[in-house]
């Protein structure tokens, strides 16, 4: 937090400096606006500063778009539309009308049912891979030959495997999660400090107690950055994953769009998916931070 | 004769690749004895002591610990890092009663040995603070209580306050001889200050590079507390002083 103040607190500074030395200034009717303090107030507030960029490409998205409505690609009013009678109806009353929240809940659940199970068996697996050299021999030149190849390339096999719908939209989601999760566990054990061994043993702690002791909690914070970036990978898949053949899904819903070409329903689908990832990785750096407070990295 | 608490006898630590470490270090340590070792980097001297604390195996001799062979670290000699070692993930209080809990004592009584070297070592009010938010003093007064509650017979210092600013460390040198007397604990404390050799031991035992080994030994008869600007303080260092040095002209020569 006092980085956050003290970071703010510099620009505000900064912005002090602008308005005395040179105020640029708009003349709109009688009304005179000192621009550079606008600025500098709005430069202040953390909160709008990490909204300024969004509307600068809001507003270059709207003057591209609002010369040719008809155009291939929707103005943001067009898109607001979409996305208000996707949510509550009362509009087009077509086959996308309401059916926003339907597809969010089935997006999310395979997103975070993906994601358990992928977390299920890479973070056992990192740890037995990261600490036996017997599995790593085994098991790591597969695992680097398999991490390379994308999940798209998979959607054909996945549907053969597993069938058209979501089985197989549930496998790609899940194997988009594993390797990040595999690899930071992987990492994680194996980086523990050998100077936690050494006191670990003069402490006392035989050899057996060792994973539980040491090595375990010492990983925590590393396993941790692989759920988060596991995760996040989870939603960026699900479109992928949704191409399955699936009914619901907000993935789903931007390849029905996008072959009747509603490219505001394909749009909105997109800011929903960005929405939903942001606050699901908020909420996961939230358990983090409550859970390792102790490390300098997340606390 | 009665058993010294620790013996090394005739230790030798050849690395693979032939590097050798150490030669036919000879030491006995006595029971609440406090003795530093100093030396030239690469004279062997935290070899000597990792070996003491069971990190390492002699390539040849052996090391005795009351009695017995010492074949790897246990919790009778603690160790005492000079980057700390402390475990991140617990508190101050977690990690000073980390080791009478391995112990399975419990936990009421592991809770009051935690609470007396809390206070032993000052730190009621960091008592429920992680490492990180810790200065160094700190950290190392943790890593000591630490040591202290695990019942360690025989404390391993290897250069404990050498990344401490030289307030922080007077005054750790002053706390550490306050604890050693106030107890039965026996310290081996590695440094390369012979200022602070001289400050804290009974016994200074001086070593030599290329290949380590022990060149001379010198006990400290002088009063405590000693002070660092005294004549006698000074004719000891002057003497010490060139023992070291004799070895750094042989070599250049």
């Amino acid at each position: 937090m006092s980085e956050a103040e003290s970071l703010s607190g510099e620009v505000g500074e900064d912005g002090a400096g602008l308005r005395r030395a040179d105020p640029v200034t708009l003349t709109l009717g009688a009304k005179r606006l000192d621009l550079s303090r606008i600025a500098g107030e709005v430069f202040r507030n953390r909160r709008l500063r990490a909204c300024l960029v969004p509307l600068v490409l809001l507003a270059l998205w709207w003057v591209g778009t609002r010369s040719n409505p008809d155009g291939l690609i929707p103005p943001p009013d067009a898109v607001g539309v979409a996305l208000w009678d996707l949510a509550f109806g009362g509009i087009n009353d077509d086959a996308f009308s309401q059916m926003l929240l339907t597809d969010l809940i089935a997006s999310a659940s395979r997103v975070y049912g993906a994601f358990l199970l992928a977390a299920a068996i890479a973070l056992p697996l990192g740890m037995l891979i990261g600490r036996l050299r017997v599995v790593r021999e085994l098991l790591e030149p597969t695992f680097q030959l398999l991490r390379p190849v994308p999940v798209t390339a998979w959607l054909p096999l996945s549907m053969i495997i597993f069938g058209l719908g979501p089985r197989s939209a549930f496998f790609l989601v899940a194997l988009g999660a594993f390797y990040p999760i595999l690899v930071n566990t992987v990492f994680a054990v194996r980086s523990v400090e050998p100077r936690l061994f050494e006191a670990a043993q003069m402490l006392g702690v035989s050899p057996a107690r060792m994973f539980p002791k040491v090595v375990l909690p010492a990983s925590l914070p590393g396993m941790f950055t692989g759920l988060r970036v596991g995760l996040g990978f989870a939603w960026v898949v699900i479109v992928v994953g949704e191409m399955t053949g699936v009914q619901t899904g907000l993935g789903a819903m931007i390849m029905d769009a996008r072959q009747l070409s509603r490219t505001e329903i394909v749009i909105s689908g997109m800011a929903v998916i960005g929405l939903a990832g942001f606050l699901s990785d908020l909420a996961i750096q939230m358990i983090g931070r409550r859970l390792l407070a102790w490390s300098p990295l997340h606390g | 004769m009665v058993e010294p608490l620790l013996r090394v006898t005739n230790a030798s630590k050849i690395y693979p690749g032939g590097i050798q470490a150490l030669r036919g270090a000879n030491i006995i340590i006595e029971r609440g004895e406090f003795v530093c070792l100093i030396g030239a980097s690469g004279c062997g001297k935290s070899t000597l002591l990792r070996m003491i604390a069971g990190f390492e195996q002699a390539t040849e001799g052996e090391v005795v610990m009351r009695g017995r062979p010492v074949t790897g670290p246990g919790p009778d000699r603690g160790m005492v890092f000079q980057d700390y070692g402390l475990f991140p993930w617990l508190t101050v209080r977690g990690n000073i009663a980390f080791g009478p809990a391995e112990k399975g004592k419990k936990k009421a009584e592991v809770a009051r040995i935690a609470e007396r070297f809390i206070s032993m070592m000052g730190l009621q009010r960091f008592a429920d603070v992680y490492p990180h938010q810790l200065s160094g003093g700190m950290k190392q007064r943790v890593a000591i209580a630490r040591v202290l509650a695990n019942d360690a017979h025989l404390a391993l210092m290897d250069e404990p306050f050498g990344a401490l600013d030289a307030m922080t460390r007077e005054r750790l040198q002053d706390e550490l001889l306050a604890i050693w007397r106030a107890t039965e604990l026996s310290v081996v404390f590695v440094t390369h200050s012979l200022e602070e050799a001289i400050f804290l031991a009974d016994r200074v035992v001086v070593m030599s590079p290329g290949p380590g080994r022990i060149v001379a030994e010198e006990h400290i008869e002088l009063e405590r507390p000693r002070d660092v600007s005294s004549p006698e303080f000074n004719a000891i260092r002057r003497r010490l002083a060139a023992l070291l040095h004799a070895d750094h002209v042989k070599e250049a020569a």
